[in-house]
């Protein structure tokens, strides 16, 4: 039996990159996967988000934020946090400039 | 008909304007309202009117953008434009430069933070490192200057399609002679005044600015404290900083023409970043620096502001217009090669960066 997707919440910010998709499913692999993985799934029919949340190392960009059920997972493991079958993944700008 | 565009690049965005006589103005904008734009090239080659803008969104990243109708319209490529290759473990922090080859309508060079030479082939879409840059063996030792590390400067020369020259602060001036394969330090007269041990390093020195006056392929340098000139291509730099006010500043601008004018935008000092005696102002030299006169008709006195190293431009027509953009959001436009200037913007963010261009 298939595992629950991972549903990936989108910043307003960034939908008007992906003609206002606000949301993206990604399947879940028996095993779970990491932030890395997921994104890179979730990126992979909208290229340009890779760019706006990740740098080129592939980190998270200082001033974006991606929580996996609730928990900031920059503040954890980062790209490297486990994101179980289901999850809900929100992906937020950081309050924060001037 | 010929439009004249000034495209000013902000900490908060993008504007535009623009006149068909260099007398009325419209300004068009925010483009990117909120990133930080620093870099903008007007590439008019082979009849184009084609806009580049290195754009920082400071939750998004860095990015080239590209305008094919003149700043109206923009668009980004899916695939990052500008990136570092994997093996480099580095990412992009702000593209300080887009300049287009003189002798190559395709190739667009790039100048980013950290230290870094790129070069776009398909007319600034995308990017690749030039590796003979970044794997020089002085890198490492590149110091940042206050705004960040950076080759903010790129001087390719026409009709010699292997010499190139970039400049960073703080590493210096280095050329290339063989189309950016291998590069050499070249700052000999440069002075650098606060290296504690040897004022005249091989490299290390803050420069802020070069341009080359296109007539007779003269070099001029503004320094972090002096201003230089070079006759043989970079080889070597003669002060010309007498008869200025002051030898600080960050910009200097080169006459597409007529050999020997060059406009210099004096700083009090390093410690004192205004205009000299609180008169913005614009320093002109007929004869490649050996003699200067203000030219601040129409510019404010009692201005405590300040041009960053990009903040100003020539345009091509003739007269030559004269533009500049300041910190606190102002930017003034001369038709007539410095003579009597006109605020063209105002309330805008500081200005990083100004490019004029004719367009047809």
């Amino acid at each position: 039996m298939p595992s629950a997707p991972v549903r990936v919440i989108l910043p307003g910010m960034l939908r008007d990159l992906v003609g206002g998709v606000a949301e993206i499913e990604v399947e879940s692999p028996g095993d779970g996967q990491t932030v890395a993985e997921l994104l890179d799934r979730a990126f992979s029919e909208h290229r340009i988000l890779d760019g706006k949340v990740r740098d080129e190392r592939g980190q998270i960009r200082r001033h974006v934020k991606v929580f996996v059920n609730g928990e900031d997972a920059t503040r954890g493991d980062g790209v490297a946090a486990q994101v179980p079958a289901g999850a809900r993944v929100h992906i937020i700008n950081a309050v924060s400039g001037g | 008909m010929t439009e004249t565009i000034v495209a000013i690049g902000t900490r908060k965005g993008l504007w535009v304007a623009r006149s068909s006589d260099r007398t009325e103005w419209a300004l068009e904008g925010p483009h990117f309202l909120m990133s930080e734009v620093a870099s903008v090239a007007v590439d008019t080659r082979e009849g184009r009117s084609t806009v580049l803008a290195g754009v920082k969104s400071w939750h998004w990243g860095p990015t080239v953008q590209a305008s094919t109708d003149g700043g109206r319209t923009w668009t980004e490529s899916a695939e990052r434009a500008l990136a570092f290759p994997s093996d480099t473990d580095t990412a992009l922090e702000r593209v300080w430069q887009l300049t287009p080859d003189p002798n190559d309508a395709d190739v667009v060079w790039a100048g980013v933070e950290p230290h870094a030479l790129f070069r776009s082939t398909d007319r600034g879409e995308h990017y690749e490192l030039v590796r003979g840059l970044w794997d020089h063996p002085h890198r490492p030792k590149w110091e940042p200057g206050f705004g960040g590390g950076a080759v903010h400067t790129i001087v390719p020369e026409a009709g010699h399609p292997e010499n190139l020259l970039v400049a960073m602060s703080a590493g210096g001036v280095y050329r290339s002679s063989d189309s950016g394969e291998t590069w050499a330090p070249s700052n000999p007269g440069i002075r650098a005044y606060f290296m504690p041990d040897d004022e005249y390093p091989e490299y290390g020195q803050c420069v802020h600015k070069v341009a080359r006056g296109a007539a007779d392929g003269a070099l001029y340098a503004q320094n972090h404290k002096g201003v230089y000139r070079s006759d043989d291509n970079g080889a070597s730099w003669q002060s010309i900083a007498d008869g200025l006010p002051t030898d600080f500043g960050f910009t200097i601008l080169a006459h597409p023409r007529r050999p020997g004018v060059v406009w210099n935008i004096p700083v009090a000092d390093d410690g004192e970043r205004i205009p000299p005696g609180a008169q913005l102002q614009v320093q002109r030299s007929d004869d490649g620096g050996a003699h200067w006169r203000m030219q601040a008709q129409g510019l404010p006195s009692e201005s405590f502001t300040c041009v960053l190293r990009d903040a100003a431009s020539l345009d091509s027509a003739d007269p030559v217009g004269v533009y500049l953009g300041t910190r606190n959001g102002d930017v003034f436009a001369s038709a007539d090669e410095g003579e009597t200037f006109h605020r063209i913007a105002t309330q805008l963010p500081d200005v990083l960066v100004v490019r004029a261009a004719q367009l047809d």
